[in-house]
């Protein structure tokens, strides 16, 4: 049962048939968990927070810098403290519903599925190619859906990966060599690509959670210069070493450069 | 008021604003075990406005009148 405080909070959402309080008692009951509140992360934790995801975790471990705030909009006044916390003081802030947890910290092969079991939806939000295939691998080994995305100057890619559906390594087996791809840092990145990207990411979320259509064995790629959105159908490859059920262990992969499976 | 039925739930939204009318009425119906719903509004067009919307979820409006409470809706919830 709903309180007067949040059908309050929730009518814009309560009235729309496709939420109700049904769809609102879901969305109290589910957790995500965002990797990496940067400008991805920043975007999304906003939304889910607004929407009343009950639990929201945070996982960074860089501090908030000056460079940050052209598009990290979610940590204005926090230079200097560690991205995760920052991000969920503002949580905290904008909805007493949601608990948050802040995780301090990189994952890495140690401690990624540990702190992703447990969560109902994984938001990868980080801006490297060996956390992308760590947290696809383990995401498909731990079976909970994953929302990643991508984005460069004024272009993004979006899919949804769910048990049984096609992995981000079925569609990128591995990474390019380095040196090959620009980074953010090196290329650029317009603020506004992370927040439209971010926000697709939490949308995506929310529909998980709803049990509404996601971008399932599709890719939405987008680039904000021209305004063209297209959705790529994307293939589940059978031989895909982990989403086949190979990979049991991610201590078998090296996480660096490529981040090949042989 | 009428004396509700046994089948029946009763709301009084007469002191309530929109939207705040229709989303009551309409998480009574979603919580509620019972079919009909018996539901009063101050007047009529928020009472108008309500019926439209929850016929519009696919709720059947069994009737629409003016009470000596105010205005009140009948609706059978959406099996």
């Amino acid at each position: 049962m709903l309180t007067e405080e949040q059908i309050r909070r929730y009518a814009r959402q309560l009235i729309m048939p496709e939420i109700g309080g049904s769809g609102q008692s879901k969305l109290l009951d589910s957790s995500v968990l965002v990797i990496g509140a940067g400008g991805l992360g920043s975007a999304a934790i906003q939304y889910l927070a607004g929407a009343g995801v009950g639990r929201i975790g945070i996982v960074d471990g860089d501090e908030v810098d000056i460079t940050n705030l052209q598009r990290q909009t979610i940590h204005a006044g926090n230079l200097g403290m560690n991205k995760a916390e920052s991000a969920a003081s503002f949580v905290r802030k904008l909805n007493e519903d949601v608990e948050v947890k802040a995780y301090p910290t990189k994952v890495d092969v140690e401690n990624v599925r540990e702190v992703i079991a447990g969560y109902d939806v994984v938001l990868d939000c980080t801006d490297n190619f060996p956390s992308r295939y760590l947290i696809n691998d383990a995401c498909v080994l731990e079976s909970v859906p994953l929302v990643h995305s991508a984005v460069l100057r004024f272009i993004g890619e979006i899919m949804t990966i769910v048990p049984g559906s096609s992995c981000y390594r079925c569609v990128f087996p591995e990474a390019p060599p380095p040196g090959s791809v620009p980074s953010c840092q090196e290329a650029g990145i317009a603020g506004v690509t992370t927040g439209i990207f971010g926000v697709l990411q939490a949308t995506e979320a929310i529909k998980l959670i709803l049990r509404l259509e996601v971008l399932e064995n599709r890719m939405l790629y987008a680039d904000l210069l021209t305004m063209e959105f297209d959705v790529i159908d994307v293939r589940k490859d059978e031989n895909c070493p982990v989403c086949s059920g190979r990979l049991k262990d991610l201590r078998e992969v090296s996480y660096v450069e490529t981040c090949r499976i042989e | 008021m009428k004396r509700a039925e046994l089948s029946e739930e009763v709301l009084d939204l007469r002191d309530e604003n929109c939207p705040f009318t229709f989303i009551k009425t309409k998480l009574k119906l979603e919580e509620m075990d019972k079919t009909v719903l018996r539901v009063t509004f101050s007047d009529e067009t928020t009472a108008r406005d309500v019926a439209r919307s929850v016929s519009s979820e696919g709720h059947e409006v069994l009737s629409l009148e003016k009470t000596e409470e105010g205005w009140t809706l009948v609706v059978r919830k959406r099996g």
